[in-house]
């Protein structure tokens, strides 16, 4: 089953003719994700490796019945670029960009309250359900097809380590995507656990946090709630300094809030497995989910 | 981006927010003729982006223009120690002269993103020229706060809510509801992330103004804001950060001894803390971004050798898409034309790992490659 996407997910590419759209357009058809177009404006009637360019998201629709857009424009453009897709009533945006304005974001999400477009990212790496659709720019060939662990995470490059470890342990996953390194993100932590929680075939999860804003707490509280399934949890930043902002827009501690620490001890106290050394995350998680799953 | 108090304040001037005439001085040859301008009594403030000046020692208020003399001689050139600053302390480049006020009244106003309600954030108080974590310690009853939906923007009850809530006079509302509604829109159109007013004045003439301001821009939005970006001053930038910002690099530097080189902001974490784990100091946090170019990586090199405490560096790249032959090509130029002699643990993870790994045995430079995360960590205990 996994979550959001399978293989039946039709995908267009938003910023195809870029040399990040071009390059992820063809990894993401090369893993065998069915892209059935692309759109940049002016660029109408164009091909990029075999797919359609439209010049518009509700052209591009109307022509391919997609249901799902993956987003690689400039962070100028990004936020215009989630709307469009939005008012083309698309189910799922997956937003990579880096760099996007806060105040661009705080208007999209706003303004997406009551549609009923599921926005992952921004500044993510993107979405996977292994061996079925890939929409984003992860190595396909590091994950494992068929379950039973679904992976959320913050971060991009940390989240394949995780995927890596558990591939390497024989731990197969359901869905892994990464929801973003922003302080205003769209799919959050609880959305996707819910998720994992409703899927039969993800029996365990694994949840990547890092230091910044409060999600980590409010998911693991909602975790313990609601959840019956075991979750991993690891938080990086445990070494960072308070007040500095650590890569990603939304990583920093700040007046003594968003700390590691304080993010460890919430899982803890909410029953999550919190794994303390990232060299023994794969491992952690054969333990745990061959005990309880 | 932090913005100086005084480049703040001509913000406020052009949105129409009063503030007190002020004076800007970074010459000590200048005091002289720029005091003579300004009427008693005047202040002299230091300008730097640390906080905590006035405890510093870089706020004075002057009754006589023999001790605003004194003050700003003293002060301009001074190394500004604040808790902020570290103890080096930061040299103050400028300073702002500003007429005194009659001050009645002192309140706190802010604003700032609201990340878990995806909106603007207005907090106030009475208790203002204090610090508001303590006030919000000690009597949080005191203080106010009003969420603002971005789309909708400040609406009238808020605006009131705020007036009953300070215990505002009617013959200062109208001012007070002015100057929120121009803070708002300066707020929104400079794409600030933080905006403080500590204290916002309510003079015995019943106007308000801002004696003070805070302002931090979104650095994400200065591609819109040249005119902000204009403004930023590097001075007080660690000269390794700054140097590494101009290469695209993203590097913060801390005071261990083990330099790290990672690709992706997370995993870069991560690994200063596996470093921590390993019994060793990290002496920095670098993310030289998803793709690690070789050219990333010589730059990546380049800042990391600059700094004295570093013993040894340790590059972890998850390549995946990435070649880690090529990769591993990248390090070892980049390693030869700056002859490296540092010891370097390399953890990569990709396609052609092997390969990558065997580029570096045979480089006959001091690179050794680790397995995983756990053999890297062993291999940095043993540096």
């Amino acid at each position: 089953m996994a979550i959001f996407i399978n293989k039946d997910t039709k995908v267009l590419v938003q910023g195809i003719t870029g040399k990040e759209g071009r390059f992820h357009t063809s990894q993401c058809l090369d893993y065998g994700t069915n892209i059935v177009g692309g759109v940049t404006p002016g660029k109408g009637g164009q091909e990029i490796d075999g797919v359609l360019v439209f010049n518009s998201v509700s052209e591009a629709c109307r022509e391919t019945k997609a249901n799902a857009s993956m987003i690689v424009v400039p962070p100028p453009f990004a936020a215009e670029a989630i709307l469009e897709a939005v008012d083309a009533e698309i189910d799922l945006v997956v937003c990579i960009t880096e760099g996007i304005p806060v105040m661009d974001m705080l208007r999209v999400k706003n303004g997406m309250a009551g549609c009923h477009t599921r926005l992952i990212g921004p500044n993510c790496p993107g979405i996977i359900t292994p061996g079925a659709c890939k929409i984003g720019i992860m190595p396909g060939s590091i994950h494992m097809p068929g379950g039973p662990v679904g992976v959320v995470s913050r971060s991009g490059t940390l989240t394949y380590e995780v995927v890596h470890q558990l591939t390497e342990q024989g731990l197969g996953q359901t869905t892994c995507l990464g929801i973003g390194g922003d302080p205003i993100n769209g799919t959050n932590f609880i959305d996707c656990l819910s998720a994992f929680q409703d899927d039969p075939e993800t029996k365990a999860v694994v949840m990547v946090g890092e230091i910044g804003g409060s999600a980590e707490e409010d998911a693991a509280a909602w975790i313990a709630a609601n959840m019956n399934k075991p979750v991993v949890g690891f938080i990086a930043g445990l070494t960072a300094p308070p007040g500095r902002r650590m890569g990603h827009a939304g990583a920093i501690v700040s007046g003594g809030k968003g700390t590691a620490a304080a993010k460890l001890a919430a899982m803890r106290k909410n029953g999550i497995h919190v794994c303390e050394n990232l060299g023994n995350l794969g491992k952690l998680c054969k333990e745990v989910f061959t005990e309880q799953v | 981006m932090k913005i100086h108090e005084y480049q703040a304040k001509e913000l406020f001037r052009k949105s129409g927010i009063p503030v007190p005439k002020g004076k800007i001085c970074q010459e000590k040859k200048d005091i002289t003729s720029l005091l003579a301008e300004m009427q008693l009594p005047v202040a002299v403030k230091a300008q730097i982006l640390a906080g905590g000046r006035g405890k510093g020692g870089g706020v004075v208020l002057a009754r006589t223009m023999d001790a605003a003399q004194t003050a700003a001689e003293k002060i301009l050139g001074m190394q500004l120690i604040t808790k902020q600053t570290g103890k080096k302390g930061t040299e103050v480049k400028t300073i702002l002269f500003e007429q005194g006020v009659n001050i009645a009244k002192e309140l706190y106003l802010s604003m700032l993103v609201d990340r878990d309600r995806a909106g603007i954030l207005i907090i106030a108080s009475r208790d203002g020229g204090m610090d508001i974590e303590t006030v919000a310690e000690e009597n949080p009853e005191r203080i106010l706060t009003v969420h603002v939906n971005p789309l909708l923007g400040l609406q009238g009850y808020q605006i009131r809510e705020l007036i009953f809530g300070l215990e505002l006079k009617a013959s200062v509302a109208k001012a007070f509801s002015e100057l929120l509604k121009k803070l708002f829109s300066l707020f929104v159109q400079y794409d600030c992330s933080l905006v403080e007013i500590n204290p916002l004045v309510i003079t015995t003439e019943d106007t308000v103004l801002a004696l003070d301001a805070k302002v931090d821009i979104d650095s994400n939005s200065l591609f819109r804001h040249p005119d902000i970006l204009a403004m930023h001053d590097t001075s007080e930038e660690d000269e390794l950060e700054a140097a590494a910002a101009s290469h695209g690099l993203n590097y913060i530097r801390l005071d261990g001894t083990i330099g790290s080189m990672v690709n992706g902001a997370g995993l870069a974490m991560a690994t200063m803390d596996l470093i921590k784990q390993a019994g060793v100091e990290p002496a920095n946090f670098l993310d030289v971004g998803g793709g690690a170019s070789a050219e990333m990586v010589e730059n990546g090199f380049r800042i990391l050798l600059s700094d004295p405490n570093v013993r040894g560096i340790f590059i972890n790249i998850f390549g995946g898409i990435l070649r880690c032959d090529i990769l591993a090509e990248g390090v070892v130029a980049a390693a030869r034309k700056i002859g490296l002699s540092l010891p370097v643990v390399v953890r990569m993870e990709g396609t052609n790992v092997e390969e990558g790994r065997k580029i570096l045995a045979q480089s006959g430079l001091n690179l050794t490659s680790a397995t995983d995360l756990n053999h890297a960590a062993r291999l940095l205990a043993a540096i």
